[in-house]
């Protein structure tokens, strides 16, 4: 098969970027997306001309370091991981663009490479448990209902990839956060921080510049783990709870009237 | 409170709280628009004397027109919040994801890509609106302070008025449609198995709010309402060429 490709070339954080077009021939029908990339990039390096940076990791739809926007969608058009897309799903001689995510919070560090560390910067905001260290805990000392371990499941299973911003037209991560809040705030090992979890996260996610919610659902639609929108529900309704409940440092003194 | 205001969340709350009481008006608003359609009465219109009711509202409790000035205080706030939740957050969007980058349409609804377009237009005619019936400014039309009916069935014989108003509520209607399922989703009081039911009610409370609304005008400019019977303006409208 043969494709035109239009990709976002830029040399580093700082310089300007701009579409540059290539052609690639002889591309196997079952290679995947990545594979047609590496194939164009050995066409490069014969041709002694600077490769295109691209970021993947596993290669098998787990890892979510692979970060393309193909024609438009995070992820590419079929709500799966970009290293899960196949040249068959594209007709032959097709044109496709492929860019990397758009947004402030999320610089881009060469060509298709975002630095996605804001993220990062989210979970260490609060994205995590206490626990003791010591004898093992006995297994029955805290229950968790089926229903339960299914529905924080369901939010757990969020890799972190960035799509949501991506797809977001206001660059906002609320689907991310709202995930990770969800799957914490469930469970019973999440709630000695459930208050300072959610207030810790949505700060962190402000600071990084990531936008507000305007209620689009865009995020859920490209999402290759289908998160589902009630994630930002319970982020809201859990921040809100969390801000009325905040305990003051030290309360104040009480004298008779 | 500044820290619930300053997070994105926060100012989301706030706007959907200024928004809700803003929806809440605007029911009340409708239904009381209803009267004028009780026709033109025989002493006085069912709608005039709904308007000296609602001047008179608690008297002697309140002063005259008191509950009014309050009604119209909480709305202005309510306006206010609304208004400059919306510009802070927008600016902060348009930081996050800058225009030249514009995101790809993946399945968002027309009436949410129109939020900022109908928002604009609404407050625009809100304007208007309080201009020609509450302070009587804009006279296209002769408006008598107090006489309710006449003033709507004079201005509502013109067909831009008329076209003003209706593109005005069709927009009203995009603009709640969205709106309403959203403050659910804001304040986080919705849920997968609920969901449908707000949305289906978002849609009904969005059709009811509009259906209200735009019937005013249709049935005056139809001439489905009688001409009012006090026409001291009727001779005014005639004698200036206007009117039918």
């Amino acid at each position: 098969m043969r494709f035109n490709l239009e990709i976002w070339r830029q040399f580093d954080r700082e310089s300007n970027g701009h579409f540059e077009s290539f052609t690639v021939d002889g591309i196997d029908p079952e290679s995947s997306f990545l594979e047609m990339l590496d194939q164009l990039n050995a066409q490069l390096g014969r041709e002694k001309q600077r490769m295109v940076a691209f970021d993947s990791d596993c290669r098998e739809g787990i890892c979510g370091t692979c970060s393309l926007v193909i024609d438009g969608y995070p992820q590419g058009p079929r709500q799966v991981t970009a290293c899960q897309i196949y040249m068959r799903e594209f007709t032959d001689g097709a044109t496709i663009k492929v860019e990397p995510y758009r947004n402030s919070a999320f610089p881009v560090m060469r060509d298709l490479i975002t630095d996605r560390s804001a993220l990062d910067r989210v979970i260490q905001a609060g994205g995590y448990i206490s626990t003791k260290t010591g004898p093992q805990p006995d297994p029955n000392s805290m229950p968790v209902s089926p229903e339960t371990q299914k529905e924080a499941f369901d939010a757990a299973i969020c890799i972190g990839c960035g799509a949501c911003v991506a797809a977001c037209p206001n660059g906002s991560a609320m689907l991310f956060t709202g995930a990770k809040v969800k799957h914490l705030n469930l469970l019973p090992q999440g709630q000695p921080e459930r208050t300072t979890r959610v207030i810790g996260m949505v700060e962190q996610m402000d600071a990084e510049g990531f936008g507000g919610c305007t209620n689009y659902g865009e995020c859920s639609r490209v999402c290759p783990q289908e998160i589902s929108l009630d994630v930002i529900g319970m982020l809201n309704r859990e921040y809100r709870k969390a801000r009325k409940d905040e305990q003051p440092a030290h309360r104040a003194k009480m004298t008779a009237q | 409170m500044r820290e619930f205001w300053d997070s994105t969340i926060g100012k989301k709350v706030f706007v959907a709280v200024g928004g809700t009481i803003l929806v809440a008006y605007l029911v009340l608003h409708m239904a009381g628009n209803l009267w004028s359609l009780a026709g033109p009465g025989t002493v006085e219109p069912h709608i005039d004397e709904y308007a000296s009711w609602l001047r008179n509202f608690g008297e002697p409790l309140v002063p005259y027109e008191g509950t009014l000035w309050v009604v119209r205080a909480i709305l202005l706030a309510a306006l206010v919040v609304h208004l400059v939740g919306v510009i802070q957050l927008r600016a902060r969007n348009r930081k996050a994801r800058p225009p030249e980058y514009p995101a790809r349409r993946i399945g968002r609804s027309w009436e949410s890509r129109l939020m900022m377009v109908s928002g604009v237009v609404i407050l625009v005619f809100l304007v208007v609106h309080i201009l020609q019936f509450s302070t009587l400014t804009i006279d296209v039309t002769p408006l008598v302070e107090g006489a309710i009916y006449a003033n709507l069935y004079w201005a509502f014989q013109e067909w831009y008025v008329v076209l003003f108003y209706l593109v005005a509520v069709f927009l009203v209607g995009t603009h709640l449609r969205h709106a309403i399922w959203s403050v659910f989703q804001t304040l986080g009081v919705d849920s997968p198995e609920r969901n449908g039911q707000i949305k289906a009610g978002a849609s009904l409370l969005t059709v009811v709010i509009v259906a209200g609304f735009a019937a005013v005008p249709i049935l005056f400019f139809t001439g489905a309402l009688g001409v009012p019977i006090d026409n001291e303006p009727t001779a005014a409208v005639l004698a200036g060429g206007g009117g039918q």
